[in-house]
């Protein structure tokens, strides 16, 4: 670039309204982790791929990777920093994948328990399929996919102050709000 | 950090289109999902970028004055699969649209996106194309609306100036009436896959259900760009729902389509999937409009 270009961001970061020159150069990720030093958000592939800069965007997660700095400006940002308490107590989540043993490198982790956060806070029951299928915008390269999903399962029931039993066999059995639910759709 | 030349923020249409006309070899940034990642490996690196991420005047959708679904190009896929409007009229491409890439590229990639960059993979555009689609453009001469039939001139290249920017996807209601459709992909996996073939029809059975009055058929990867199998639609048209029909329908898709060979998959395969994945997009669209096989 001729003329290095500089925006100031100002934007909403795990609570804490924050501001910061930023290079138009720079990804979301490059500025939460040189700027702000959230090294909770991991540089995995570099191209939305991995899913390990995951983090929340108006409560939506995003590839941190893929996304523009000069775009987080006016937003409000969510990264695993964010969800432990003022003394760093652990959110259920965070507590989950430590006794279901979710993470082993640990490079994915907060990616996953980001998105997890998503799919949890929107306070609907999902199948296993519907879980599967939000998850799948990440890679554990420890291949850790199961403990992770029952992390993630258990969390949902416990929420929803439903029991988890490991033989409750699909959740599909139960009427579950699904969004592409074509049975329930019929033009006259 | 990204390599860009120089990098310009659009606020809304008319500064994008001042923008592209004074950069000629500049490139628009919508969201990123592929323009970014050619910039990473290379293929775009050193570029001039106009980023109209920021423009939400272009995102979400709306039913408007001409009873047309109006879609704003910027209008994420995830955005898309919840959209009220797109579930009751037209919820094929919901369907189509939950299966692009994973959960967080279908909250940055944008409908406009997926059709701008003229490939012949993109999820949303057999749907489109199956409803015949129409694309709004803004240029310095105006407004055009292009049918999405005219839009694909070839790989990567769609009927638009380098000073014109896509502003909407428009659906006509009236095209939407009536049909129920089902999507159909073929990929290696689950998540993260670009599409092999795939397949979207949508039909409109007679009152009892029994006579095709219409089907529709587009294709992804079938050919070099997106299409639509019009021997197929005109052989099954007005005819009984019957598996014969079913099955003419699927056989006669094959007098559309020209594959390729590629890394993915040999023309073969794709020749293959495109009978089967018609057959079964078709019998499925049946069920889901209450429709009975040889009823």
């Amino acid at each position: 670039m001729a003329e290095k270009q500089y925006k100031l961001v100002t934007c909403t970061i795990n609570g804490r309204k924050r501001s910061e020159m930023v290079d138009v150069r720079a990804s979301l990720s490059d500025m939460l982790r040189n700027d702000y030093r959230l090294t909770s958000v991991k540089i995995g592939c570099e191209v939305g791929e991995c899913g390990a800069c995951t983090v929340l965007i108006n409560g939506e997660a995003f590839n941190s990777c893929i996304y523009l700095a000069i775009w987080a400006d006016g937003k409000e940002i969510t990264t695993l920093e964010g969800l432990s308490g003022p003394n760093g107590e652990l959110s259920d989540i965070q507590q989950a994948f430590i006794d279901n043993t979710a993470a082993q490198c640990g490079f994915c982790t907060p990616g996953f328990i980001m998105t997890a956060t998503e799919i949890l806070n929107s306070g609907k029951l999902y199948s296993d399929e519907e879980l599967r299928k939000m998850l799948s915008g990440h890679l554990c390269r420890c291949t850790g996919y199961e403990n992770i999903f029952k992390a993630v399962k258990k969390t949902m029931y416990s929420r929803l102050g439903m029991e988890y039993k490991e033989d409750d066999g699909p959740v599909s059995d139960i009427k579950v709000l699904n969004s592409l639910d074509f049975d329930n759709h019929r033009t006259s | 950090m990204y390599d860009f030349k120089a990098l310009y923020e659009a606020n809304s249409v008319q500064e994008a289109i001042r923008l592209l006309d004074e950069h000629p070899d500049a490139v628009i940034l919508a969201g990123g999902s592929d323009v970014l990642i050619d910039t990473r490996s290379g293929k775009l690196a050193g570029r001039e970028m106009i980023s109209i991420y920021g423009m939400d005047e272009l995102r979400g959708v709306s039913i408007d004055d001409e009873d047309n679904i109006r879609i704003g190009s910027l209008t994420s896929f995830s955005a898309i699969c919840r959209d009220p409007i797109i579930n009751e009229h037209i919820k094929v491409l919901a369907e189509a649209c939950s299966m692009v890439g994973s959960p967080q590229i279908r909250a940055i990639g944008t409908i406009g996106g997926n059709t701008c960059n003229g490939v012949t993979s993109a999820d949303s555009a057999s749907t489109l194309m199956a409803y015949d689609a129409v694309m709004e453009t803004e240029g310095p001469q105006g407004t055009r609306r292009i049918p999405i039939s005219e839009w694909y001139i070839k790989p990567h290249q769609v009927a638009m100036a380098h000073d014109e920017l896509q502003t909407a996807i428009l659906i006509p209601l009236k095209s939407c009436s009536g049909y129920t459709g089902c999507y159909m992909k073929y990929g290696m996996r689950n998540a993260m896959e670009i599409t092999t073939t795939g397949c979207s029809v949508n039909v409109k059975l007679s009152e009892d259900r029994k006579t095709f009055e219409d089907v529709r058929v587009g294709f992804g990867v079938a050919a070099p760009v997106p299409i639509r199998a019009h021997t197929a639609e005109q052989a099954v048209r007005g005819k009984e729902v019957s598996e014969e029909n079913i099955r003419l329908f699927a056989d006669q898709t094959l007098e559309d389509v020209r594959p390729r060979d590629s890394w993915r998959a040999s023309k073969d395969f794709r020749l293959h999937l495109c009978r089967t994945l018609a057959e079964d997009a078709l019998r499925e669209a049946v069920r889901r409009s209450g429709g009975v096989i040889n009823g």
